[in-house]
């Protein structure tokens, strides 16, 4: 692989993303999935570096899961979005940042649909003043929070605790990064470094001192595709995908996956659960996983939050085999305490997959 | 193991780098013809068996290059010799057939 | 007195072969060529379908047939005016000169592989075009090049018929040059298994359709109808290419140990600049207008413009050569108000 080679295609895809006054749109999923991944967004973002971020408790969907689902026109979906836009305006923002991948996609798209046919906006406009009496003006950017998280890293790995280096060999971390379908395959130049090979977040990685593994299947979509994956008959072939993806980095032995997408590290985590069981095979060392972070989690850990602060312990894959490599202190009794420090459930562990 | 309801889905994929070719080799060296297939369909189209049964010598070429069994699809041929006619390259596809039953019955 | 200096503009092959002709009908040829040295992309290509014919050979017989012409190289057509019988020309080189004609001689360059992000040239450790096996196979050293390849693949249509790519035409000469280039490994690593991966094969010139017949029967080639979709690399660095076979209808997978991309022909960059400085047009194509595409190929459509080998859409070898020919001829009889 010759990195320079990459380096020059970055250099076609460099996204102007604004470095401060962002409105954030949360995500339908990410919260219930990775429940304190938005929150340290927040956290990082605006109380440790800053910045100016809001939120307005009005926000709804952006209709993407929807959409996607067939279940709803596009028309309407891109009503919930001029919505958005109105929130956005009456707050006096003008650059929109989006928790989901889907959301990043769904707004992308309707800008540029209604760039190609200028009449549809009118009509967008028209529904939206019918439904609720707002106006809107369009962003001037859309970025998706890791957008943001990478244009950050250096000042993330200026204030980091912990650097992606194996504490006992000193050698950096291997990270597999897999990047949200929505996020540039539509729009290769919305994304940071384009399609094919995205920099958003293997930046992060080589910021925080891990090493990016790029493997065949890297391109390749998670296997969530919303219809595969909510009809229960069609999840095998959504497992499939997962189990291809797998079978393709194993050879590498790498550490932990990086994400920006709320589907993808809930379906490469549960999954591994789901193939451990169905095939006996685990893709971790020693009968553990993979662990799969969000990259605000990832984020989080270099900047030496709890890790059950963070919500690791939601996970399904152990974290704990990539902590200690990374040297981050925890609490295994603590695993299972809520915020309130109460107990909460303990899960049931697998048969097959190591989980403690 | 929990019952899931759904299980992982076999890869439709072929490997061209791993292909089993023993049996389109052997084919081979009694047909060198069949190399310059170009899988033009012609003897499919002539074929008197195809709208019955499948049959096809364009697909049964293909299925032995790719290392797939092909063995079903031979025994549809009725052997009128009506590909050996039409084919441009002037494979001799009838005697290929009998070349290729020969290679099996031998297995 | 009429001025007897025509202005070639282009070195390769078309240039040449029309300076040739031009001289030895008594005119004198002007060739301005901004590389280093003459004979275009054929002076880097090895050998020549469908004869084998050494490049290089060509190359020394045009340059045989132009000792008399005036060459400038590393020298660019600065500014074009036309005169009331012909053009006034400034050469970046500082030289002025006034010519009866121009023939536009600029020719194609080869599509930017790396453009095809996908495919992963400058990316990947084996991935390389037509242009650097040509290279390669004439001696350079490559060391993308395994020295023990067991699997290899070629692509056809790399920035050919590709809408997306800029270049919806076909190029034309891939296929074959695909298909001499597979021989060539194959006669230099008989132990590899070749695999060509084309949408159609496009074989229509002299003894081409023989050496698909060859590639199939004598060197046991492979092709797959099917565009290769993506390609990554796997831990041991070899390429996996991923396809349709789309005859057998099945999605295939290859571990090639050297990927070929067939890199189409576009118009030189530089061949608007100097369409509009003697005020003659860009066609729908990216290649320059000719007067018709039928009988009058060779002529602008500018008084006193013409036009020789692929500038006006991609060419084979001969087809250039003979093109060139035809143009000479062409500014002659129009000089002796014979067109």
């Amino acid at each position: 692989m010759i990195y320079q080679g990459k380096q020059n295609i970055w250099s076609d895809y460099q996204k102007e993303i604004p470095h401060d006054h962002w409105f954030y749109v949360r995500s339908c999923i990410r919260q219930s999935f990775f429940p304190a991944s938005e929150y340290f967004f927040v956290k990082i973002v605006r109380d440790l570096l800053g910045k100016d971020l809001y939120e307005s408790k009005h926000h709804t969907t952006c209709g993407g899961i929807a959409y996607h689902c067939d279940t709803i026109p596009q028309e309407t979906a891109m009503t919930i979005v001029a919505r958005q836009f109105a929130l956005m305006t009456e707050a006096g923002y003008k650059n929109l940042v989006a928790s989901c991948i889907t959301s990043f996609g769904n707004y992308t798209e309707t800008l540029e649909t209604w760039r190609e046919f200028p009449e549809l906006e009118a009509r967008i406009r028209e529904n939206l003043w019918k439904a609720c009496r707002r106006e809107f003006e369009k962003p001037e950017y859309v970025a998706h929070a890791s957008d943001i998280v990478y244009m950050l890293r250096n000042e993330i790995a200026e204030k980091a605790k912990v650097r992606l280096i194996d504490k006992t060999t000193g050698e950096p971390l291997r990270i597999v990064e897999h990047i949200g379908c929505h996020y540039s395959k539509m729009f290769p130049h919305k994304g940071v470094g384009g399609a094919e090979y995205p920099c958003v977040l293997s930046g992060m990685v080589e910021s925080w001192g891990g090493q990016v593994i790029d493997y065949p299947e890297r391109r390749h979509c998670c296997g969530f595709g919303f219809r595969q994956y909510l009809v229960k008959a069609n999840r095998g072939y959504s497992v499939s995908n997962t189990h291809k993806k797998f079978e393709s980095m194993e050879p590498y032995h790498p550490d932990a996956i990086i994400t920006n997408c709320p589907g993808c590290p809930y379906f490469l985590d549960r999954w591994q659960y789901v193939i451990s069981e169905q095939t006996g095979k685990t893709y971790g060392r020693d009968g553990f996983g993979i662990p799969v972070f969000t990259y605000e989690e990832l984020a989080g850990l270099v900047l030496g939050y709890d890790p059950w602060d963070l919500g690791l312990q939601v996970h399904q894959v152990a974290v704990e085999p990539f902590l200690d490599k990374l040297g981050v202190a925890y609490d295994p009794d603590a695993k299972y305490l809520g915020v309130n420090k109460e107990e909460l459930l303990k899960p049931t562990l697998p048969t097959v997959l190591k989980c403690f | 193991m929990p019952d899931f309801g759904f299980s992982l889905s076999k890869s439709s994929s072929v490997s061209l780098d791993s292909l089993d070719l023993g049996l389109y080799g052997e084919l081979e060296r009694l047909e060198p013809g069949v190399k310059t297939c170009m899988a033009c369909g012609s003897c499919s189209a002539a074929c008197t068996a195809s709208v019955w049964s499948g049959m096809s010598v364009r697909k049964l070429i293909l299925n032995l290059q790719r290392g797939k069994d092909v063995e079903k699809m031979l025994g549809s041929c009725m052997l009128c010799g009506k590909c050996s006619m039409v084919c441009p390259r002037g494979i001799n596809t009838r005697h290929l057939i009998l070349s290729l039953c020969r290679i099996y019955k031998k297995q | 007195m009429q001025n007897r200096n025509i202005l070639i503009i282009g070195g390769g092959i078309a240039g040449m072969e029309a300076a040739g002709q031009l001289l030895r009908l008594g005119w004198e040829p002007v060739i301005v060529e901004k590389n280093e040295r003459l004979g275009g992309h054929v002076a880097k290509w090895y050998k020549l379908f469908p004869d084998m014919m050494s490049a290089a050979d060509l190359v020394q017989t045009l340059t045989d047939g132009i000792k008399e012409a005036t060459v400038y190289l590393k020298t660019r057509v600065a500014s074009m005016n036309r005169l009331k019988d012909g053009y006034s020309v400034v050469l970046s080189n500082g030289v002025s000169l006034q010519c009866s004609a121009v023939l536009i001689a600029s020719g194609f360059h080869l599509f930017d592989a790396a453009k095809k992000e996908e495919y992963g040239y400058g990316v990947y450790d084996h991935v390389i075009t037509n242009a650097d096996l040509e290279a390669w196979f004439g001696g350079a050293p490559d060391n993308r090049v395994p020295a023990n390849p067991g699997q290899v693949a070629f692509v056809h249509c790399v920035g050919s018929r590709d809408l997306k790519a800029g270049n919806a035409q076909c190029s034309k000469v891939c296929c074959m040059t695909a298909i001499k280039q597979a021989i060539e490994f194959k006669e230099r690593f008989p132990g590899a298994q070749v695999w060509c991966f084309y949408m159609d094969l496009r074989l229509f010139g002299k003894k081409y359709e023989d050496f698909y017949i060859n590639a199939q029967k004598d060197f046991g080639v492979h092709f797959v109808r099917g565009r290769v979709s993506e390609v990554s690399e796997d831990i041991d660095g070899r390429v996996v290419l991923k396809a349709e076979d789309t005859l057998a209808g099945l999605p295939v997978k290859l571990r090639a140990d050297l990927l070929v991309l067939m890199s189409g022909m576009l118009c030189n960059s530089d061949t608007a600049a100097l369409a509009s400085m003697v005020r003659t047009e860009v066609d729908s194509d990216g290649f320059l207008r000719s007067r018709d595409n039928i009988y009058r190929i060779n002529e602008s459509r500018r008084e006193g413009v013409f036009f020789a080998g692929a500038c006006t859409g991609s060419k084979t070898v001969p087809e250039t050569v003979a093109e060139a020919r035809a143009a000479a001829l062409d500014i002659h009889n129009y000089l002796n108000g014979n067109a």
